[in-house]
């Protein structure tokens, strides 16, 4: 019975995967000869990768996984652990009706370029969301690595250099002490909390307001006086700017560099959460730090170590915020974590800690950038997406609640 | 190699307001189970908190096999064969069974986990210890039996050579407490030594080799089970003697009266919406009357009056208080209605240990000292004065705090939180849970004297000589269900076991 029910699953996922695979190929050559490129663009390219990932999923199915079990309760279930993805589906659609034009592949890179400083962020700063804690430093840790890597890497002929006599340094070492400046604040911050039981929220408030001080002194000595940082040397921006494979057919626009980069870092989290021994402990110190400390775990160098670890995922996405846009000044990054915060949280990060997946925070990011840019696409007022904004970060933290309130 | 396996020499310790050890004692040789037996608040788990360095005494010293030990920490306690299993287990609930087990000696390389070896020892060990549990379930959704198991396993895993084991059975079946008893003659036999904190006199007699007592954070003194010249066995008489220090018969003081015919509550079917809660409770209160509840841990008592409270839902049943319908909407609704809950967790839900005794006196009451919301001070301090003088609450001003005073007089304060209420329903939920003797005695007297005002009490209490000293009939619950009532009379410590296990075997059944 249960034999035959897993193979309906997979056969449900393969069968409709190829359905829309197939109608995603059809689409994909009936379109010209129809007429259709000026209504549906490169809607085809999606069904066909939607329909492929659906078909693997199908293939590489295992025996013995978890059935679909399609009935009221657990469509109704679906319903609720979804709702915000669902929500998101429906706008995507509606956008697509009113402006067909969102249907191209390079909006969709547009959006994946937008998500990558972004995930790096959110990514950083769910350590510290893990163990119950929070970071309010992370934006300000930006800007700091933004305004240390761009001050270091101007071109020799830009009249107003922030160190005029600086030689052409290695790419590699300005953005080495970026990060590692940052570090050494989130050491700050992993210290206050780990020697002192600080809670997270005061002790990373304490660091922003140094950090923001800091940045700000070194953003003001003389010669530069505050003024912003430009002529940045063009081997540099092309970190943030470079576009891979652009052309390789008429209008292709080219993958941003950062979308690698930000996948690169989130299988590397990934790895570091889910098969090393830190990462194991950083969901036990999370789920019961009394438990972990009776279980004779280090929590002083793990939470000093949780606080590092996110404030080099900060500066790397500091550095490439300074590239991208080729210049820093030191307001750069004020809010991220806001928004960091509540991508992971509607990603399914617990803020009382212990639980958290990597998927779910790429999620929660890709959900407020489509999100945002969908909006924009149809010409809603920016004060209208600020509400729209928030309401999502209510709902999707209330149904948060609602699925792990205690049974 | 010394005669004794682990030595604790003079162990003093001190919290604020209570002397928890003073000058305690305990030898334990090799390949033994070693019983350390105490009343609530004896002092038992603290002196295992410092052996196993979560405490650090402020006197005396530890010696393992003859050398002296330096225990700072849990992992120092570890590192030298120590292993405790925790009364109350917290699991890390949204992680798997395997990662508990291994909790902070994950394997693997260079800071990288082997989830395969991982798994396979868990499974090897599970094996060894005859537990069908799958090293990937979610720890969260075990029982407790399964995650005491996982603790032993734990130990096991980690060579130790003492087991501390903190209540283990409490909320075992008997074939579950079979199953533990095996594996710990097991371990016995190949020399690792035990100490067992256990309420439960018949368990200590079959297991253990020697029996540790103390009292009021005193060591009292260690006997064989079995004295060696003569064969005889310790009998339970004496271990409660020497436990309570005094004959039980004056434990409890008298109690004059009889509970009146009047009903005053009325419960009919009450079911919670959680399905592993109380089902199906139905009872009649009536006035004067002490009733006690009685079970095991996990009976969902402490659930039940929280409900009937308003602190938690109920799905379906009916309650009616003195003849009328009475909904739980809220604890606020509640305490108009006349009813007044002691929680047990009185830390944690019951003081305001920051705040003096006067606003820890006063807070259920403040409505009736205001006047268009500001407080009348004159009127509070009188009349907190008046109730915390009668119940004899013993601190040098009403404006100490609360956090200062010992458990007892804590407790005194907040029965004199609802004594100012003009409560008449009073439900005690394990009233005199970690307090000193005396103090128990004291508030035994207070709960008689509520009974002569006319006044009614629930009363939820784990220690079977309290619930059948001083219940007028006791209600006894298992797994959620009323599973019977007994009349003053016919308590036996085995009649209210027998009632609060009988569905130990259904239990059995989901575990396996």
């Amino acid at each position: 019975m249960a034999e035959n029910n897993v193979s309906k699953t997979k056969k449900l996922f393969t069968v409709c995967g190829l359905v829309v695979l197939a109608l995603g190929i059809i689409l994909y050559f009936a379109k010209a000869p129809m007429g259709l490129n000026r209504k549906i663009y490169d809607l085809p390219i999606f069904l066909i990768i939607i329909g492929l990932g659906f078909a693997c999923k199908g293939f590489m199915m295992k025996p013995g996984a978890k059935e679909l079990e399609l009935s009221k309760k657990s469509f109704g279930e679906f319903l609720t652990n979804n709702a915000i993805l669902l929500a998101m589906l429906v706008l995507v659609i509606v956008i697509c009706i009113l402006q067909p034009r969102f249907m191209q592949i390079r909006v969709a890179l547009d959006i994946l370029t937008q998500s990558s400083t972004k995930l790096i962020m959110a990514l950083g700063i769910c350590f510290t969301l893990l163990i119950a804690g929070t970071d309010l430093s992370a934006g300000r840790m930006v800007g700091l690595a933004s305004v240390v890597s761009a001050s270091m890497l101007q071109t020799a002929t830009y009249a107003n250099r922030f160190f005029p006599d600086l030689p052409q340094v290695q790419l590699w070492m300005p953005i080495l002490i970026a990060i590692v400046a940052c570090m050494i604040f989130g050491a700050l911050n992993g210290f206050l909390v780990a020697k002192y039981d600080m809670h997270p929220f005061i002790a990373t408030l304490a660091v922003q307001v140094i950090i923001y001080g800091a940045c700000s002194l070194y953003f003001d000595m003389p010669p530069n006086n505050s003024q912003p940082i430009g002529g940045i040397r063009p081997d540099f921006a092309q970190l943030g700017q470079m576009r891979l494979f652009a052309g390789i057919y008429q209008g292709f626009p080219g993958i941003s560099i950062l979308i690698p980069i930000a996948l690169v870092i989130c299988v590397i989290i990934w790895f570091v959460l889910n098969k090393t021994v830190f990462g194991k402990n950083v969901y036990a110190i999370g789920g019961n730090r009394e438990a972990a400390v009776v279980a004779g775990i280090n929590v002083f160098r793990n939470i000093m170590g949780i606080f590092i670890l996110a404030s080099c995922l900060y500066g790397i996405a500091g550095v490439l915020e300074a590239a991208r846009t080729a210049g820093a000044t030191n307001n750069y990054g004020n809010g991220y974590e806001l928004d960091a915060i509540a991508a992971c949280v509607v990603g399914g990060v617990s803020l009382s800690g212990g639980i958290g997946k990597v998927g779910g925070i790429v999620m929660g990011v890709l959900i407020f950038t489509i999100i945002q840019y969908g909006l924009q696409f149809i010409n809603v007022s920016p004060m209208w997406q600020q509400v729209i904004k928030g309401v999502i970060i209510a709902v999707a933290v209330a149904i948060d609640l609602t699925k792990y309130r205690r049974k | 190699m010394s005669e004794y396996l682990l030595e604790m020499k003079n162990i003093t310790k001190t919290f604020p307001g209570v002397k928890a050890l003073d000058n305690v004692n305990l030898n334990v040789r090799a390949g033994t189970v070693h019983a350390l037996m105490g009343e609530n608040g004896a002092g038992k788990s603290t002196l295992m908190k410092c052996l196993f360095g979560i405490y650090n005494p402020d006197g005396g010293e530890i010696f393992l096999d003859g050398k002296k030990a330096n225990i700072h920490s849990a992992r120092q306690a570890m590192d030298q064969g120590i292993a405790m299993v925790h009364q109350e287990l917290h699991p890390i609930r949204f992680r798997s069974v395997m990662e508990n087990v291994y909790l902070g000696r994950f394997p693997g390389h260079m800071g990288v986990v082997d989830h395969k070896a991982m798994y396979d020892k868990t499974k090897a060990l599970f094996d060894d210890l005859e537990l069908d549990v799958d090293p990937l379930a979610l720890a969260g959704e075990q029982s407790a039996a399964i995650l005491q198991m996982m603790e032993i396993a734990r130990a096991v895993d980690m060579k130790a050579k003492i087991i501390i084991l903190d209540e283990p059975t409490s909320s075992l079946s008997d074939r579950e407490v079979e199953h533990l008893f095996k594996i710990i003659n097991r371990l016995r036999a190949q020399g690792v030594a035990f100490i067992y904190i256990s309420h439960k006199m018949k368990e200590i007699l079959e297991i253990s080799d020697e029996v540790t007592i103390m009292r009021d954070g005193q060591y009292v003194g260690t006997w064989p089970v079995t004295d060696k010249a003569t064969g005889e066995k310790l009998t339970i008489d004496f271990i409660i003697k020497q436990m309570v220090g005094r004959e039980m018969t004056n434990q409890f003081p008298p109690r004059e009266g009889k509970p009146s015919d009047d009903v005053v509550l009325k419960v009919e079917h009450v079911c919670s919406p959680l399905k592993k809660s109380f089902q199906d409770v139905s009872f009649e209160l009536h006035k004067q009357e002490i009733l006690g509840i009685g079970g095991l841990v996990g009976a969902q008592r402490t659930e039940f009056v929280e409900a009937l409270f308003g602190l938690r839902g109920i799905a379906s049943g009916q309650i009616y208080l003195n003849g009328a319908k009475y909904t739980n909407k809220n604890p606020g609704f509640a305490k108009s209605k006349g009813l007044a809950l002691l929680t047990e967790e009185r830390r944690a839900t019951g003081i305001f240990g920051i705040l003096p005794i006067l606003e820890n006196t006063v807070i259920a009451n403040q409505k009736h000292y205001a006047n268009l919301g500001i407080l009348n001070e004159k009127k509070m301090r009188v009349e907190a004065d008046r109730e915390c003088k009668k119940l004899n609450v013993k601190t040098p001003s009403l404006e100490t705090l609360i956090q200062n005073l010992s458990g007892g007089n804590q407790q005194k304060v907040l029965i004199a939180r609802w004594l100012l209420t003009n409560s008449d329903i009073l439900i005690l939920d394990e009233p005199t849970r970690g307090i000193d003797v005396g103090a128990k005695y004291e508030i035994y007297n207070i709960m008689l004297e509520q009974i002569s005002l006319g006044r009614s009490i629930i009363m939820i209490s784990s220690e079977m000589p309290e619930l059948m000293g001083m219940s007028d009939r006791i209600m006894v619950m298992c797994e959620g269900r009323v599973t019977g009532f007994l009349n003053k009379g016919e308590y036996t410590q085995e009649k209210i076991m027998a009632l609060a296990t009988q569905f130990a075997g259904r239990k059995e059944n989901t575990a396996a």
